[in-house]
């Protein structure tokens, strides 16, 4: 191979620098480099620079051979460091550094005109053939580490623009190279055309599975057509025959959590306080959210500055191992429903023609400043294999994990990962069904795609977050300066547990035949490992057993026991990906370990194996790999002639699949039985077994619920009515609640046995219904029989299991509850209970509100009251009216609430005290200031008839005889008292109040302290009221007796 | 009643300084007869509370209770008819009511060995007849029917349009077959924030989706509606998603700015509202 020879190529002793295809590159020892060229096969693409300068090809092996022997590792640094300060200010000097000397070299860069490709002007076609035909084979048999750096690599070369022509004394062969092999393989662009085009046809069968707008730039490229015109054909008809489109999903909203009593009830918690104490924090977090929603884009916001102490103060009050239990979920259900559903992770389109308006109709504005800076400021990197980033709300989480900073809540948060990865990972997913080649199951086939396709996004999002975290407090900048120090790390790093046994799943997913599922995933955990990592044995072992696998995707080998093509590609496309991170050491893929014993890769798939399903679609691959969409930009930018404009932006590629995991089947079951119902399904559809499964698993949990609703309901109310028996012994008795809880428990929870009866009587009836429904119609009827049997078996299980275990513990709570509430009714306000009446049939709830009636008697008050203007006063009709309304009111009752019943009570006794001391000022002629006393009369008895039939409230007539209201009298004399002993007549013939309540009333009159001509009045009243009692049947009345004071 | 802001302004710039009395309400009336009477009285009892909420802390130096305590003292000691107490809050500017609360709480101080207790204090104002002074139990009798901002009956005439609300929405659910779940129902079930109602199949308002109805019988200022939107509107989107809040005495169209969020304001109860239809229901 041409510039791979060790050590003495005449490139090496150029001194050409070439800059570092990684960010932080591993030292490797010298000899390793010299004997074993890492980059023999992985062809550095060409790199572009933006801003329209002038750039070179940094160096291809083909035209100059590798740089031999690694530079010091201080050097690469220091390069790095520049070419970081070089981003940061923007400026427009070159890359890397412009060569001092070299061969001609392809350029990619739109500012220079594209120089034809003319097939019959290629130098040395045989030579090229023949590098082209091994280069396939290498890239076909996996020998490259990036299956789609090398397609980047040959598009570049496809288009690249023009050579450059380096210095005249360079393109003399360099003394001692005498070899035309070692005359630069590529020594025009007809040579670069024609090599690419050459490895294209090997290629194109991966090729065809590329999107339909790649397939579409690829057979219209022209130096494709003049070069090939067959391939161009089949390019075409590959085109033409692809179905897969990449619909533009609507960007979501954020939607919260939803809050389910199950999970999120006070039940859930330890204490009144950290149920409270959540409730905040739910707030809080949301908070935070729609605050960086609405500013994460704003030039000059900072997440940490923003948001970062309310976050802390946030997580300071998660005192209890509970509350961040609750919070993990909150976090997680969040993270997934925000970053797995389309535009989570800021979607964009994918396909032939990216139609703007389309898209920006189906966005606002902010998207389209998103787009503008993207375009406005491209990363200068272009190739397909970028680092392992956070877009869109992704990276709210990890900066709240960052901002958050919290110990316990990244451990619950690892354990709560974990959790859900373990079983998403486990998930029974479908199989193919085995008759259905005529498209008949086409529905559900897409279903249990977009199935598959949900929880491999969401397994991978996971795995991301928890390889954030596990590797959070490891990660820095630089690795360890010293052996010494990085043995000493090895040393103590070997000894911590896996955050996750990531080694098992891979064995088990391998054993399986589910590497399409599992690796997927932990290729976004290892990605986010730190540098130490890959050299401690057990990720080493990963690693060793991810590179067997890769090795043996080979595309080519399609038949029987295969993986499916495009699962191929997508293992092969993370795979490739993870091997370009920059954590992971360069020389990893190129060292034997022949060690394989560890675990024996065999891609040949078992029966059921999901590897040998074709879960995998385009969109899939592209959402998981949207780097590939680099291919396209390519060539996309080789039409619109500026390459630097689509330099490496990664576009993130939208999910298709936004349903929810919903409900997950059951896993369940020991013994014989179970064996059978398994085998049963065995060879049945599996959408049999979902169904069933499905049946039992909300048969049972509504069962359950049930039982909540009706038995323990029912106990409820004995509990209830016991209690209100209780209650009144105890009146007379005095005794404690708390006792009162536990007798009423030890009588009602025997009563919880009968829930067992019940549960299995409702999941005998209700499941084969549900099963008959859901089962097509053609189900034969032994099948449907055992179907519903099933159903009905595990959903009794699942019911019986639950009750028996809590069902005392529920009744309890429940009386429990049930008695507090009572208790704390009859506390406070006695007068809100008892029967009460609602209002007649033939009501149209017309009469007017009591907040109205409260607000017009009150300010009937402050007029009497005063202070008041000299023309402020009342009418009488507008008195009677408005005890004419208060009736209506009461008899219409759907407005009243007991707190404004209570109001009303006591401001009418107010107003008939004023009434009675003749207070009340009234409009009408300056003669006549005051209430007639017919009209007065009038009036209190429409108070007594509404005391007497309409009030519902006790009505507080004592304050008639409080010393404040009998005050009132004070202005009057004795003789107009009249009024006052109608009323208490009324009151004691009405039978509202006693002859013996009153007299206590005027009797604790004496014991408060008044002026002496008061207390002389209250003297007077008591006496004349106790005579008038004794009169009362006689026909004189109380008003002549009164005259003679 | 929608008010844009400008309008609001106006009627808030009439309010600066006026005391909380029936009289001052009627001249208000009469200065903006277009609006509706339980408008203007809302706008003037909230835009009291924000003027009493800044001036609250200064009333209650010890140096101004004792300062006001002892005006009272003087001035029953001339004359215990006249309106004492409630003059002695209109010249310094504070609630009657309030003012009553310091007076009382004042007054028990010196005449109980133990201080009293919030409860106590509570359920004087609530019946003043059980004043153990006859002057005191008139003069608070009065300052509690004169004042229009605060008070227990107030405090009673607000709740009460609240449930009188809340009833009202609850009949024109009813009256669309629209089937929710209440507060009580949902506080039974656990929930830790409850909404008035909550849609048990959300319908569309004006073309956004609602799951929750929040009655509010006041009218939505941008003090209140930010204080609303913290502590429940977010709170139920939080939980629930988005939801419609009717503000029954109106509210500043431009608070109405979170729609797209998932929070509507109206003013009453929507008319164009869509509802899930059957058999749609498939996706």
């Amino acid at each position: 191979m041409p510039g791979v020879g060790p050590g003495g190529h005449p490139v090496a002793a150029l001194g050409r620098t070439r800059p570092s295809r990684r960010i932080n590159p591993t030292p490797v020892s010298e000899e390793r480099s010299l004997s074993k060229p890492k980059t023999c096969f992985t062809s550095p693409p060409i790199s572009c620079v933006p801003g329209g300068q002038p750039s070179v090809l940094d160096s291809s092996p083909w035209g100059q051979g590798p740089a031999a022997g690694c530079r010091s590792l201080q050097e690469e640094r220091e390069m790095l460091r520049k070419e970081r300060s070089k981003q940061l200010q923007q400026s427009p000097a070159p890359a890397c550094p412009t060569p001092e000397s070299g061969s001609p070299l392809p350029t990619r860069t739109g500012s220079l005109t594209a120089e034809p490709a003319d097939p019959a002007k290629v130098s040395s076609r045989q030579r090229l053939e023949l590098v082209a035909l091994v280069y396939s084979s290498c890239i076909a048999e996996n020998l490259v580490p990036n299956l789609f750096l090398e397609l980047f690599f040959v598009l570049q070369l496809l288009t690249a623009r023009r050579m450059v022509a380096a210095k005249d004394s360079d393109l003399e062969p360099s003394p001692g190279v005498l070899d035309s092999l070692e005359s630069p393989l590529f020594q025009s662009v007809h040579d670069c055309v024609f090599f690419a085009v050459q490895v294209l046809e090997h290629q194109f069968q991966v090729l065809s599975y590329l999107d339909k707008g790649t397939l579409k730039l690829l057979a219209e490229n022209e130096r494709l057509l003049c070069f090939s015109p067959a391939l161009q054909g089949r390019l075409r008809a590959a085109y033409e025959g692809s179905v897969a489109k990449v619909s533009l999903a609507m960007p979501p909203s954020v939607q919260a959590v939803s809050f389910q009593p199950e999970t999120d009830n006070r039940a859930n918690f330890s204490s009144d306080r950290a149920f409270h104490t959540f409730k905040k924090q739910r707030d809080v977090f949301y908070e935070v959210l729609r605050e960086w929603e609405d500013r994460h884009e704003e030039p000059g916001w900072d997440f940490e500055k923003g948001l970062g102490s309310r976050i802390r103060a946030m997580m300071g009050q998660l005192s209890a191992a509970c509350s961040h239990s609750h919070f993990v979920r909150l976090f997680q259900k969040q993270l997934l429903q925000m970053c797995q559903s389309p535009g989570g992770a800021g979607g964009t389109i994918l396909g032939e023609a990216p139609d703007v308006l389309n898209m920006l109709g189906a966005d606002k504005l902010g998207r389209l400043r998103r787009l503008h800076e993207r375009l406005a400021a491209p990363q200068s990197s272009c190739r397909p294999c970028p680092l392992t980033s956070f877009p869109g709300c992704q990276g709210f989480f990890r900066d709240f994990i960052l901002s958050a900073s919290s110990f316990q809540f990244n451990q619950h948060l690892m354990d709560s990962l974990s959790l859900k990865i373990r079983e998403l990972n486990s998930l029974v997913l479908p199989h193919p069904e085995p008759s259905d080649e005529d498209g008949e199951s086409d529905v559900d086939w897409q279903g249990e795609r977009r199935q598959f396709a949900v929880v491999l996004l969401s397994l991978r999002l996971l795995a991301k977050f928890l390889g954030f975290v596990a590797f959070l407090p490891y990660r820095g900048p630089e690795p360890p300066p010293t052996r010494e120090l990085q043995d000493s790390i090895l040393a103590l790093r070997s000894q911590v547990p896996p955050v996750l046994d990531v080694r098992a799943l891979l064995q088990q997913g391998l054993r399986a035949h589910r590497a399409v599922l599992t690796v997927p995933w932990l290729v976004e955990f290892l990605s986010l490992a730190d540098q130490i990592v890959p050299m401690l044995d057990y990720y080493r072992s990963i690693f060793t057993l991810l590179l067997h696998l890769h090795r043996s995707l080979v595309l080519s080998k399609d038949g029987e026991g295969e993986m499916c093509f495009l699962n191929k590609l997508l293992l092969l496309a993370v795979l490739g990906w993870l091997f370009q991170i920059p954590t992971v050491p360069e020389d990893l893929f190129f060292v034997e370990e022949g060690q394989v014993d560890v675990f024996e890769v065999d891609t040949k798939t078992a029966e059921h194996g999901l590897d040998g399903v074709p879960v995998v679609d385009q969109h899939l691959l592209y959402t998981c790999c949207p780097y590939i969409g680099e291919l396209r930009k390519l060539l996309a930018s080789w039409v619109s002639g500026s390459s630097g404009r689509s330099g490496g932006f990664v576009r993130k590629i939208t999910p298709t699949t936004t349903t929810s995991l919903g409900a997950l089947p059951l896993r369940t079951t020991q013994g014989l039985q179970a064996q059978l119902a398994q085998a049963f399904f065995h060879n049945q559809p599996p959408s049999l077994r979902r169904t069933v499964e499905f049946v039992a698993e909300r048969i049972g949990s509504n069962c359950v619920k049930h039982i909540k609703a009706t038995l323990v309901a029912d106990l409820v109310r004995q509990a209830e009515s016991l209690l209100q028996e209780q209650l009144v012994t105890q009146r007379q008795e005095g005794g404690d609640p708390g006792q009162l809880l536990e007798i009423l428990c030890s009588q009602l929870c025997p009563h919880g046995a009968q829930a067992l009866t019940q549960g299995r009587e409702f999941c005998q009836k209700k499941s084969p219904g549900a099963v008959q429904a859901l089962l097509p119609e053609e189900t034969p009827a032994a099948v449907l029989s055992s179907a519903e049997n099933i159903a009905v078996g595990l959903a009794t299980e699942k019911a019986c299991t639950w009750l028996s275990a809590n069902i005392t513990a529920l009744i309890r709570r429940e009386v429990k509850a049930a008695v507090s509430r009572m208790l704390r009714a009859q506390g406070p306000e006695p007068a809100v209970r008892g029967d009460r009446r609602g209002c007649s049939r033939a009501c149209e709830h017309h009469a007017p509100l009591p907040s109205h009636l409260i607000s017009e008697i009150k300010d009937v008050l402050s007029v009497a009251v005063g202070p008041r203007d000299p023309e402020e006063g009342v009418s009488p009709e507008h008195l009677e009216q408005l005890l004419g309304q208060l009736g209506q009111t009461l008899r219409c009752r759907q407005f009243l609430c007991p707190p404004a019943e209570q109001h009303l009570a006591k401001c009418s006794v107010e107003l008939a005290s004023l009434l009675v001391a003749d207070q009340i000022p009234v409009l009408g002629p300056p003669t006549q200031h005051r209430l007639e006393r017919g009209q007065a009369r009038r009036l209190l008895h429409m108070l007594l008839s509404l005391w007497k039939d309409d009030f519902q409230v006790p009505v507080p007539l004592q304050l008639l005889l409080s010393p404040r209201n009998v005050g009132l009298l004070a202005d009057t004399r004795p003789r107009e008292w009249d009024l006052l002993l109608f009323l208490l007549r009324e009151l004691v013939e009405k039978g509202l109040m006693g002859r013996k309540e009153i007299e206590a009333c005027l009797d604790s009159l004496h014991e408060a302290q008044w002026p002496e001509h008061l207390s002389k009045a209250q003297w007077i009243l008591s006496s004349v009221f106790r005579t008038t009692l004794k009169w009362s049947g006689c026909s004189g009345g109380p008003s002549s007796h009164l005259s003679n004071y | 009643m929608i008010l844009t802001k400008a309008q609001y302004d106006e009627i808030a710039q009439c309010l600066v300084s006026v005391p909380p009395t029936r009289q001052s309400l009627r001249k208000l009336k009469q200065r903006f007869p277009s609006q509706s009477q339980a408008t203007l009285l809302s706008i003037f009892s909230q835009e009291y509370q924000k003027h009493i909420k800044r001036t609250h802390a200064k009333h209650h130096t010890s140096e101004a209770i004792e300062s006001y305590y002892q005006r009272y003292l003087d001035r029953v000691g001339k004359n215990g008819a006249a309106p004492v107490l409630l003059e002695l809050a209109n010249e310094v500017d504070y609630a009657p009511s309030l003012m009553a609360r310091i007076i009382l709480e004042r007054f028990l101080q010196e005449h109980k060995e133990t201080p009293p207790s919030k409860s106590v204090i509570n359920s004087l104002l609530r019946d003043p007849s059980q004043i153990p002074d006859g002057v005191l139990a008139n003069q608070v009798y009065q300052c509690i029917v004169n004042d229009c901002c605060y008070g227990p009956l107030v405090d009673c005439i607000k709740h009460a349009i609240g449930h009188e609300h809340e009833i009202l929405l609850r009949d024109l659910l009813l009256e669309k077959n629209l089937s929710f779940l209440d507060e009580d129902q949902l506080r039974a079930k656990g929930y830790d924030k409850t909404p008035d109602f909550i849609l048990q199949v959300p319908v569309a308002v004006e073309g956004h989706i609602i799951h929750w109805i929040e009655s509010k019988a006041s009218f939505g200022d941008e003090c209140s509606h930010h204080a609303y939107l913290h502590d429940q509107f977010w709170s139920y989107w939080n939980r629930f998603g988005p939801g419609l809040v009717i503000y029954w005495y109106g509210f500043i169209q431009e608070l109405d700015c979170n729609r797209e969020r998932g929070i509507l304001l109206k003013a009453c109860f929507p008319t164009d509202i869509v509802t899930l239809c059957h058999g749609a229901a498939a996706p």
